[in-house]
């Protein structure tokens, strides 16, 4: 694939789009279509891209493995550690309008960061799983 | 035209097209998605079901034979389940309330109240963003778990697979 002159410069220029799109989905969640899961599956997806693209030498040199497995526990760590913080402040778990003191504020401030810890793990898993089914590809070629 | 692609991907042998023919299949769900209104979910769809699961499943043929084998079988038993679960299913949409008939009781239960309170109790006006993350603040950890639990789950199987080769290598 890194022959092909047109494609690599085509990905070149939108891979940054898609990573912009991809956290525009994030944060803007809260008021258009979108949230943590397709955010995250976007921002996956344009790794994997790179990945068909440049080879995956190169993309685990952007995001390597350890990065991609400790993301999958990190945002699950991060959404029970929103709940845990609301327990802190005087809440029930998962409850968030203890998290500022206004309580919407503190509703939109939870969701956000219960929405950084779906995308954190969603695009830990998805491209986790893109590199085992990838690198196992080439274990067998060199066999 | 989704049946048609559906009636064709059962009758492709080559699994190559088979894949393809998903991904086209996964694009035409999220345009009846869209035309339902449901942006959010057609996104996921076009997301993963497109992208993402057409890329897997093309690296997993990379790891197998491009060609279905015959089946063994006579398909009948299987295809008479596929009928009848069918005809099950359908006949369970009968009892259903007719499609968004707003006297529904899935509208009548806490739906009003997530509508009329959820921008002035979250501050946040997709109502649902609002109902994921905050209404249902349980229900989004226990699938994030569950992507979470997925993710390990192919790990530790991918893993030892390699591991076992090596051993054998050596």
């Amino acid at each position: 694939m890194k022959d092909y002159l047109v494609l690599r410069v085509i990905f070149k220029l939108l891979i940054p789009f898609i990573i912009l799109f991809a956290i525009y989905v994030l944060f803007h969640g809260d008021f258009g279509p979108g949230g943590g899961f397709q955010a995250g599956v976007i921002a996956a997806a344009a790794i994997i891209f790179y990945a068909i693209i440049f080879g995956l030498p190169d993309a685990r040199t952007v995001v390597p493995d350890r990065l991609a497995e400790a993301m999958i526990a990190a945002g699950v760590l991060l959404y029970a550690g929103v709940g845990v913080a609301g327990l802190l402040l005087g809440g029930n778990y998962l409850d968030y309008f203890v998290l500022a003191r206004d309580p919407v504020h503190g509703e939109e401030r939870g969701i956000f960061w219960v929405e950084a810890g779906v995308f954190i793990t969603v695009s830990g898993v998805m491209l986790k799983i893109f590199y085992m089914f990838a690198s196992r590809g080439q274990d067998v070629e060199d066999a | 035209m989704m049946a048609a692609v559906a009636i064709v991907i059962a009758g492709q042998r080559n699994l190559f097209a088979v894949v393809i023919l998903g991904g086209i299949y996964s694009f035409l769900m999220a345009t009846v998605l869209v035309a339902l209104d449901a942006v959010d979910v057609a996104m996921t769809e076009a997301a993963v079901g497109a992208g993402i699961s057409t890329v897997l499943l093309l690296s997993a043929l990379h790891l197998s034979k491009g060609v279905e084998t015959k089946p063994l079988h006579r398909p009948f038993l299987p295809l008479l389940v596929a009928v009848a679960t069918g005809a099950v299913l359908v006949y369970g949409t009968l009892g259903l309330p007719a499609f968004s008939d707003p006297a529904a009781p899935i509208h009548q239960h806490v739906a009003p109240r997530y509508i009329r309170d959820g921008l002035r109790e979250t501050g946040v006006p997709n109502i649902v963003t609002a109902v994921l993350a905050s209404y249902r603040g349980y229900d989004t950890l226990g699938e994030t778990t569950v992507v979470f639990t997925a993710g390990i789950g192919v790990i530790a199987l991918l893993r030892r697979l390699r591991g076992r080769k090596k051993g054998a290598l050596r």
